[in-house]
């Protein structure tokens, strides 16, 4: 099977139902994306695929039609994402666990609608479990991240 | 605490220790310091002055030997020492260090002793002196317990302040410039002439010199980083996915493991077929544990199948098996025979409520688990000459010596690289996932093991927060609370927890009574009684531990007696109030929330206050009661820490600690049917999604004389506000978590 993660073509041979999530992270070792609760529960699996936000758990890796972003290809330590910035200037992560997929899913809506209102932002991002309970910086990192994808 | 007061605690250590049985804990062992750990790996020309400081060629290491399950003292316990040593962000690394003795958590006293923390009496802080050394002769090693700041606040910034002595003596060795004409500057030692030597090019003559311990440490007018909001060491990889976790390492050779183990806790396998596991692509073997199999494969996920597909045989769960036995169990534990300790009796309750009871409840809480997102995991490799163990734990020394039992090795041949965690609120204070790896790694000796939790597994064997009944009755007078006869009964949370990490902790347990005895307010009459019921399924401290439950129980009690007297919840809290910083905490907390003023329609408000690790903590919830059920709105939080180390990280910690005490508050609870868990994943113990979050304003005080750890603190209070909120808005009083049973949410 082939697979376009983050810009690069890879090759895998894997079962068809193998969830894309173990694909990523034990076939091509890109471990920013999580596993937190396989059943599409959590959100720590969260990646794009044609730039929008899924579960990665919950997608067999055969039914993946177009190319994958991962937390490690959207933006990186040295050129950071608008969104990965808000987050960092914001501080939300506490254990950090669940953010690269709550990162992926506020990329994802601000591709969607640039300007959400509180509303909007309560329904995308109430997918994505965080036991920290780091919510009320979510949301204020993602206004942030909305005003600087808005500015550019 | 003054000199006087010092002298005095040490000369009781001396006498008390006669008393409690003829081990001679003299003065001389409490206080010489242990060796440091960070001599035996020291490479030519590299420094270190303590276990918490080393300079090896460029690269300057702080350790800070806390485990950072998202609290963040990674960051805290390194600016603790960068303060002092005149280091900025980004010119140190840190590590957590491996396990050591001289590790041990001077701020574990506190907690253990019979006295309230407002209780600064010369008794009970000869306890607290004596309770430390003890702690430290043991070498206990613990994050837990609000803690790391209260251990680390004085121990690193000495430690940093060493370091930064001893470089200064170097620079004046290489300059012949005495020490006194010398400062120190962004991870330099500065000449008066401008000159700047840098602390790397001084190490190696630091290296031949005594450490200097004769320091003074900085006036907080002159700290550059504590108390400052400053951005969190390990924020960039957090955002960005680039933080490893234990659950992402891949040791070269290692193979991939899942384990199924009896989901009826402590129950034994009976016997097993793993026919179908082994047929399956990449599965190389299944081996037996205790308790269950383990399935080895060439990958998590395969791992994963193939040990669902393993067809197993449990035997009986040692308790019982349905949820009805469990409360029978604590409701018949009111008796004489399993009175734990009356931990407190002011006034004459009997008499005061022998005029009439105002109420006459019973309350409860259920199992919670903690549940951290990143399901548990180890990697162990075993070895005839060591074990290596990879990851996250809160009991370091404890985990290498109940891993070597296993594999026949000395404690000190069990060498453990310490992980972040990925959430913990109490779970990784536990070792059974720990052993198995090391069970599975033993039987695959030179190979390393990495074991992964599947979500189902790790619910199934989280050993929850232990569940309680408490019956309370209580008399008001003259429109104000008269009397309050509060009973507890619980299962031991420690004598669970500490049974299986084989350290004892005799007499009685502390946490049946924590959050309820040792508020300080002064009720003219109040008794609580802490009754231990037997063992049922076994259970460990979940953030805040006792103090969740008991500040619920108490908390809501008062709040129903005041509404019986006819009182303002506020007002008579205040009132009541024994202890000027706690006062200040209530008056601040009202004043934040504007509190005695007009509400909307459908609207209510509650307020707590639960002491719970020497931090008195109040909080307002309000709540809207909609067509459609309650939505919590908002919520104002005051607590006392004395000082606040890392403000924005503190604020993050609050409101973190409301969500998560919240969210179970409403709608998570651990039931048993056939001995089994019936809630396996987040989709039957959910927690708080976004959309539910109330807005969260927060507010350290630092009135208080000691320096205390924000991470539990949060927690207790919010339930209770929650509930008296809702009795506000409703007046439904809901005496029973988690609420959803008794009333919808929006």
């Amino acid at each position: 099977m082939q697979l376009v993660v983050d810009g690069k073509s890879h090759e895998v041979d894997v079962e068809e139902d193998m969830p894309l999530l173990w694909v990523l992270r034990d076939e091509l070792g890109i471990k920013g994306v999580k596993y937190g609760c396989g059943i599409a529960a959590c959100g720590a699996c969260t990646v794009h695929i044609n730039g929008e936000a899924v579960r990665s758990c919950q997608t067999y890796v055969s039914d993946v039609d177009g190319p994958v972003t991962t937390i490690n290809g959207l933006g990186t330590p040295d050129l950071l994402h608008a969104v990965q910035e808000a987050w960092v200037e914001t501080q939300v992560a506490q254990c950090g666990y669940c953010q690269s997929g709550q990162v992926m899913q506020a990329a994802s809506l601000l591709n969607e609608n640039p300007n959400p209102s509180d509303d909007e932002i309560d329904e995308a991002m109430s997918g994505n479990l965080c036991r920290c309970g780091t919510y009320p910086r979510i949301r204020a990192a993602v206004k942030l991240a909305a005003t600087k994808v808005q500015g550019a | 605490m003054g000199k006087v007061g010092k002298i005095a605690r040490r000369t009781f250590l001396i006498g008390s220790a006669a008393v409690v049985g003829g081990v001679a804990f003299g003065v001389y062992k409490v206080k010489t310091p242990y060796a440091n750990p960070l001599e035996q790996d020291l490479s030519g020309g590299a420094a270190t002055f303590n276990p918490w400081v080393v300079i090896d060629g460029d690269t300057i290491t702080l350790i800070g030997p806390h485990g950072d399950k998202g609290q963040g003292v990674a960051h805290s316990q390194a600016i603790l020492i960068a303060e002092e040593m005149d280091l900025e962000l980004g010119q140190f690394q840190v590590s957590f260090g491996k396990p050591d003795k001289a590790y041990w958590n001077r701020g574990l006293a506190d907690e253990g002793v019979p006295f309230l923390s407002t209780d600064d009496s010369f008794a009970a802080e000869t306890m607290r002196g004596f309770m430390g050394g003890m702690v430290k002769l043991l070498g206990m090693q613990i994050t837990g317990g609000s803690t790391t700041i209260p251990d680390s606040f004085d121990k690193l910034r000495e430690a940093g302040a060493m370091a930064r002595e001893t470089l200064k003596a170097a620079a004046a060795e290489k300059s012949g410039i005495n020490t006194t004409a010398l400062k120190t500057e962004a991870g330099h030692v500065v000449l008066p002439d401008g000159t700047k030597l840098s602390y790397q090019e001084l190490a190696p003559i630091a290296a031949g010199l005594n450490p200097v311990t004769d320091v003074t440490l900085r006036e907080p007018s002159q700290w550059r980083l504590i108390g400052k909001p400053m951005e969190r060491l390990d924020i960039l990889a957090k955002s960005t996915g680039t933080q490893t976790y234990g659950i992402d390492l891949e040791i070269p050779g290692a193979v991939h493991a899942a384990v199924k183990v009896n989901p009826r806790q402590g129950g034994t396998l009976n016997g097993y077929d793993a026919t179908e596991a082994l047929s399956m692509r990449g599965v190389s073997k299944v081996v037996e544990i205790t308790g269950g199999v383990a399935v080895i494969a060439d990958n998590t996920w395969r791992a994963f199948q193939a040990a669902e597909a393993v067809e197993l045989d449990w035997a009986e769960a040692p308790y019982p098996a349905e949820m009805d036995g469990h409360w029978e169990a604590m409701a018949a534990s009111f008796t004489d025979k399993q009175l734990d300790k009356e931990w407190r009796n002011d006034g004459e309750v009997e008499a005061a409520l022998a005029d009439g009871k105002a109420i006459e409840v019973e309350y409860r809480s259920p199992y919670v688990a903690h549940a951290p997102l990143e399901p548990l995991n180890a990697t162990v490799l075993v070895e005839d000459a060591g074990v290596t163990v990879w990851t996250g734990h809160q009991i370091p020394r404890q985990l290498q010596v109940l891993i070597s039992a296993i594999t026949g090795h000395d404690a000190e041949q069990v060498t453990l690289h310490n992980q972040f965690m990925g959430g913990s609120f109490g779970h990784r204070l536990e070792f059974e996932h720990v052993k198995q790896a090391t069970e599975i790694a033993n039987q695959m000796r030179g190979t390393p093991v990495k074991l992964t939790y599947s979500r189902e597994e790790d619910m199934a064997h989280d050993f929850p927060r232990h569940p309680g009944i408490a019956r309370a009755s209580g008399a008001v007078k003259d429109g104000r609370v008269a009397a309050l006869d509060l009973q507890v009964a619980m299962p031991s949370v420690i004598g669970s927890q500490m049974g299986r990490a084989q350290l004892p902790v005799p007499g009685p347990d502390s946490q049946i009574a924590a959050g309820a005895w040792n508020n300080p307010y002064t009720l003219p009459n109040y008794r609580m009684r802490a009754y231990r019921a037997p063992e049922l399924a076994p259970v460990s401290s979940w953030r805040s531990v006792g103090a969740a439950p008991n500040g619920f129980f108490f908390d809501t009690a008062l709040d129903e007696l005041i509404h019986a007297a006819g009182a303002d919840p506020m007002e008579e809290r205040i009132r009541l109030m024994g202890h000027d910083v706690s006062r200040k905490v209530l008056e601040t907390v009202a004043e934040m929330s504007s509190w005695g003023g007009q509400l909307g329609p459908n609207k209510g408000r509650g307020v707590a206050f639960v002491e719970s690790f020497g931090v008195p903590t109040a909080e307002v919830v309000e709540v809207t009661n909609t067509e459609d059920g309650i939505r919590i709105d908002k919520v104002w939080v005051t607590a006392d820490v004395g000082t606040v180390v890392d403000p924005v990280n503190f604020e993050n910690l609050v409101q973190g600690g409301v969500v998560f005490a919240l969210g179970h508050a409403i709608n998570c609870e651990i039931t048993y049917a056939d001995g089994m868990a019936e809630q396996s994943n987040y989709d039957s113990h959910e927690g708080m999604r976004l959309y539910q979050c109330p807005e969260i304003f927060v507010k350290g005080l630092e009135n208080g004389d000691k320096v205390r750890g924000i991470g539990e603190p949060p927690v207790p209070p919010a339930a209770p506000a929650l509930g008296n909120a809702i009795f506000a808005a409703t007046g439904q009083r809901i005496r029973e978590m988690p609420f959803n049973k008794h009333i919808a949410f929006v």
